[in-house]
Formats: C-alpha cells, sequence, structure tokens
C-alpha cells in the first residue's frame, strides 16, 4: 500500500477523482492504480476519473487497456491530462478530454467567480513574470509589477499599484467605460473594450497614470491628480 | 557534508550557461572542492567539448540511468583537478530519455561524495529543464544584458517561483561597460530592475571566454583574465563567502591605457 501510495495520488474534485501518476514506468503505475481500485472497490464504484499522467508517452492500446480495465470496475475514464503532445493525441482520438479546471503553476490562469456582482476584484499580491496570464471576470488589482510577456485580460478595470510593462486588456467584453491605471503606466499593449493602443511612451520619469476611452472614442492616458 | 546541488539555467539558448557551468566548476575545483558536473542538455551535449574532455567519453548519464554501466564509469574525471568530475550528456537519444525522477535518484548518489554538483540545463522550459531543476537546492539563472534574454530569465524565474525552488541568483553574463556606458546596452541596474532576484555575480564580454572554450579549458584557469576572476569570484560567493563585485570600469593593460589616452573609452 505504501509503495503504491509513493506512485499515485488520488484527489477529490468537484466532479470527481483526480488521479496524478508520476514518471515512473507504465506498467508499474497501472497496476498501482488498479490494485488501489481493487482494495477500495466501494470507494470508487461509479467515480469519474481523471488522470494526470505527467510527461508519459502513451499510446492508443496503453489508454484503452486501463480505460478498459477501469470500465470493468464501473469507473469511467473521461479526461487524460499530459505534458505531452502524443499522449494528447492519443487522448482526443479516444474521445477523452485532455483539460480540467484544475490549473497548472504558472500558466494561464482563469478565474471564475459564482454570482459575480458587478464590483467583484481579483487581488494579486506578487510581480507578474514574464508568460504570466490573469484572466478575470471583474476587475483586477495588482500588488507588485506587471513585467513584459505578462498579460492581464479583465472584464473590468485594471490598477496596477507597481509598473506596468506588460499587456493589458481591461473591459474585455466590451466595456468602453473601463480604465486601467498604474503607478507607472509603460504597457507593451493597452486595450480598452475594442481600442487598441501600443507601447504608451518611454520610461522616463514615472507618475501615477490612468488609460481611458475619452469622449470622442479614443483611448487617452491622464496623470492622476490628487484632488 | 553532503553536496549542494545547483543547476544553471536561462531559457534562452546562447547565453553561456554551459560556459558558467565549465568555468564555475574549474573554480570551484581549483578552490578544494569535489565537484562533479552534469550536462543535462541531452542530444546537443556541448560541455565535455568546453572542459575538453570529449575523447574521454565512455559512458554517459542515459547509460547511467538504462543501466548499462555504473554511476562512476560514466564520471570522467578532468586532466588537470582531481576533484572535478563530468557525467556527460548522451548525443545520441533526446530529453525524453531521462525523467525529473531519475535526476533526483542520480543525484542523490553523488550527493554523499561531493561537496557541489553543478547541473546544466538546456535552453527552453520544457522536459529538459525540468529534469535540470528537479533535484536543485538552488537555481543560477544566466541572462544576458539583452531584451529577448531578460525577457525569458524572468519567465523562468516565474516558473521557478511557482515550483517553489527557492529564490534563484542572478549572473549577468557578458556585459560590455563600455556600451553600458554609452547607454547602447541594458545595464546591471535596469536588468535587476525587472528580474528583482539577487545578484551573485556579473561576469563582463571577454574574448578570451570563447578561445579558451575552444581550447577545451576554461577562462577561469587564466588568472589575467577579467571573466576568468568574475567566475572565480562567484565560485567564492557559492561556498558562502564575502567578495567585493569588480568595478567594471576598470581598465586593464596596456591597450586600455592608450584607448583612454586616445579618448576612446
Amino acid at each position: 500500500m505504501n509503495e503504491m501510495s509513493s506512485l499515485i495520488q488520488i484527489k477529490g474534485l468537484r466532479d470527481g477523482l483526480l488521479v496524478s501518476l508520476d514518471d515512473a514506468p507504465w506498467d508499474a503505475q497501472r497496476a498501482a492504480l488498479i490494485a488501489q481500485v481493487d482494495a477500495q472497490p466501494s470507494f470508487f464504484q461509479g467515480a469519474r476519473l481523471a488522470l494526470d499522467v505527467a510527461s508519459q508517452v502513451l499510446h492508443v492500446n496503453e489508454l484503452v487497456d486501463l480505460r478498459d480495465q477501469l470500465s470493468e470496475r464501473g469507473i469511467s475514464l473521461w479526461a487524460v491530462i499530459s505534458e505531452s503532445p502524443t499522449t494528447e493525441n492519443t487522448a482526443q482520438l479516444l474521445g477523452l478530454a485532455t483539460r480540467i479546471s484544475k490549473p497548472r503553476p504558472e500558466e494561464t490562469r482563469q478565474f471564475s467567480v459564482e454570482n459575480l456582482g458587478e464590483e467583484t476584484a481579483l487581488f494579486l499580491n506578487r510581480t507578474l513574470r514574464s508568460g504570466t496570464r490573469i484572466e478575470f471576470a471583474g476587475h483586477v488589482v495588482v500588488l507588485g509589477d506587471v513585467n513584459p510577456g505578462a498579460e492581464i485580460v479583465a472584464d473590468g478595470n485594471v490598477m496596477v499599484w507597481g509598473r506596468l510593462r506588460g499587456a493589458v486588456h481591461a473591459g474585455a467584453k466590451g466595456n468602453r467605460k473601463a480604465m486601467v491605471c498604474a503607478l507607472d503606466l509603460s504597457p507593451m499593449q493597452l486595450r480598452i473594450a475594442d481600442e487598441v493602443s501600443s507601447a504608451l511612451k518611454p520610461g522616463g520619469n514615472p507618475k501615477p497614470e490612468r488609460a481611458l476611452i475619452n469622449g470622442d472614442g479614443k483611448l487617452q492616458t491622464e496623470f492622476w491628480l490628487a484632488g | 557534508m553532503p553536496a549542494k546541488v545547483i543547476t544553471i539555467t536561462s531559457g534562452k539558448g546562447g547565453v553561456g550557461k554551459t560556459t558558467a557551468v565549465a568555468n564555475l566548476a574549474v573554480a570551484l575545483a581549483l578552490d578544494g572542492s569535489k565537484v562533479v558536473c552534469i550536462d543535462g542538455d541531452i542530444g546537443l551535449r556541448n560541455l565535455d567539448v568546453i572542459l575538453g574532455l570529449e575523447n574521454r567519453i565512455v559512458y554517459d548519464i542515459v547509460d547511467v540511468i538504462e543501466g548499462r554501466c555504473r554511476l562512476k564509469q560514466a564520471m570522467i574525471r578532468d586532466k588537470k583537478l582531481p576533484g572535478l568530475y563530468l557525467i556527460p550528456a548522451a548525443q545520441t537519444r533526446d530529453k525524453n530519455a531521462v525523467s525529473p525522477s531519475d535526476m533526483n535518484r542520480l543525484i542523490k548518489e553523488l550527493r554523499a561524495d561531493h561537496d557541489f554538483v553543478l547541473i546544466d540545463s538546456p535552453a527552453g522550459i520544457e522536459r529538459g529543464f525540468r529534469n535540470a531543476i528537479a533535484a536543485a537546492d538552488r537555481v543560477l539563472v544566466v541572462t544576458n544584458p539583452e531584451v529577448s534574454a531578460v525577457r525569458d530569465a524572468d519567465r523562468v524565474i516565474g516558473i521557478l517561483e511557482a515550483e517553489e525552488k527557492g529564490p534563484a541568483a542572478l549572473i549577468l553574463n557578458r556585459l560590455n561597460p563600455s556600451l553600458v556606458r554609452n547607454g547602447d546596452m541594458l545595464s546591471p541596474e535596469d536588468v535587476l530592475d525587472l528580474l528583482a532576484i539577487e545578484l551573485i555575480g556579473i561576469v563582463p564580454e571577454d574574448e578570451n571566454v570563447i578561445i579558451s572554450s575552444n581550447r577545451g579549458a576554461p577562462v577561469a584557469f587564466d588568472q589575467k583574465s577579467r571573466a576568468g576572476q568574475a567566475f572565480r569570484n562567484i565560485a567564492k560567493r557559492l561556498k558562502g563567502e564575502t567578495v567585493p563585485f569588480m568595478s567594471l570600469d576598470h581598465q586593464n593593460g596596456l591597450w586600455g591605457r592608450i584607448q583612454r589616452l586616445a579618448g576612446r573609452k
């Protein structure tokens, strides 16, 4: 049992179970998983199972075998998540999902909120580095920098307490009243609703600034004045 | 004391990861440490060439992992430094021949008998990179003062943070002080401002690096080279010593003086 649990990890998801395997040989992992299932049949009976196979390269026959073995035990395999494109292909061939809502670390994050009030905001207390993409159906507040190569897409406003040097899209669903403000507003690209502006200004002496769509329907920036 | 495992990575290719590994390994070994360096760039191995050990390769890391030889058989001892070993990469396989757990196992075995294990990561953020950072206690990120290299370094640092590999330290390689002075190159301040991590060393641009790499004798052996000095300083910092940063404006030798007299610098 101990040896098995070092190979596989099982987690409950909202809509089923997520089993994570590592890179150990496939046959051992499969055997371990089946053994685990056989040890607690009542726990697994009728379960929907998603399988995270890390970077294992799996072909059709291997996945079919596993799916059959699982279905004999009353478990339906519905998703296979993998870092390997070959395995993803295989899973798609078999009509299995290759994504579940579990966010991968540091990759694209899509946050969702039940009963979204108009003023819901996502607060991020860190610097967003290159390669990070934040999507949110509300406002986004960042306490830190947004580095070049990072992206924020928000349905509402975006406020950055730091340097905004990545790409930002406020009012992504078409809200032309949305705005973007930052202590240093030097984005690679700035979009509000469907208006686009690239590289607003070179650095220099940064001042708090905000961007919005003015009365003429153009993107405009203005320094933040107290009072 | 068990070995410290240090991975050198960068995201972008060609910024000097392999050169940094070779030089840090030499500098640490010159200082009396027992060092083993691992070439993680399976399929595109280089570290053996830079260390001048290419012609001694019999077994490689994939042979060890797949059980065709014992670990000791794949460890090549350096020609000059008895405390320096290399585990070469396989040239005829690809990165999927090794998994992060293989690396963990291998390095566990090395920890007992050495002071430092240096791992040369391949470029990119895929499997080879994941292998290289799997067992790292500490990660050094190499970058050049160029926008694209810094962008990739930022991405890599983000991944390291997400994987909770601890704070990475930065080696800024191939800095040209006169270009920085003229405002034609990102300055160390610009780079650190963006990356916001600890700086462990600045290596000035030095043509001796290429010359010595081609000869298979890393520049850290060269007591006169400024790049060599920079790598030796980084090695000392890895050992926990406090070494002041070299002055970048300092001009060495006759040529520097002539250039200054002629008003070129």
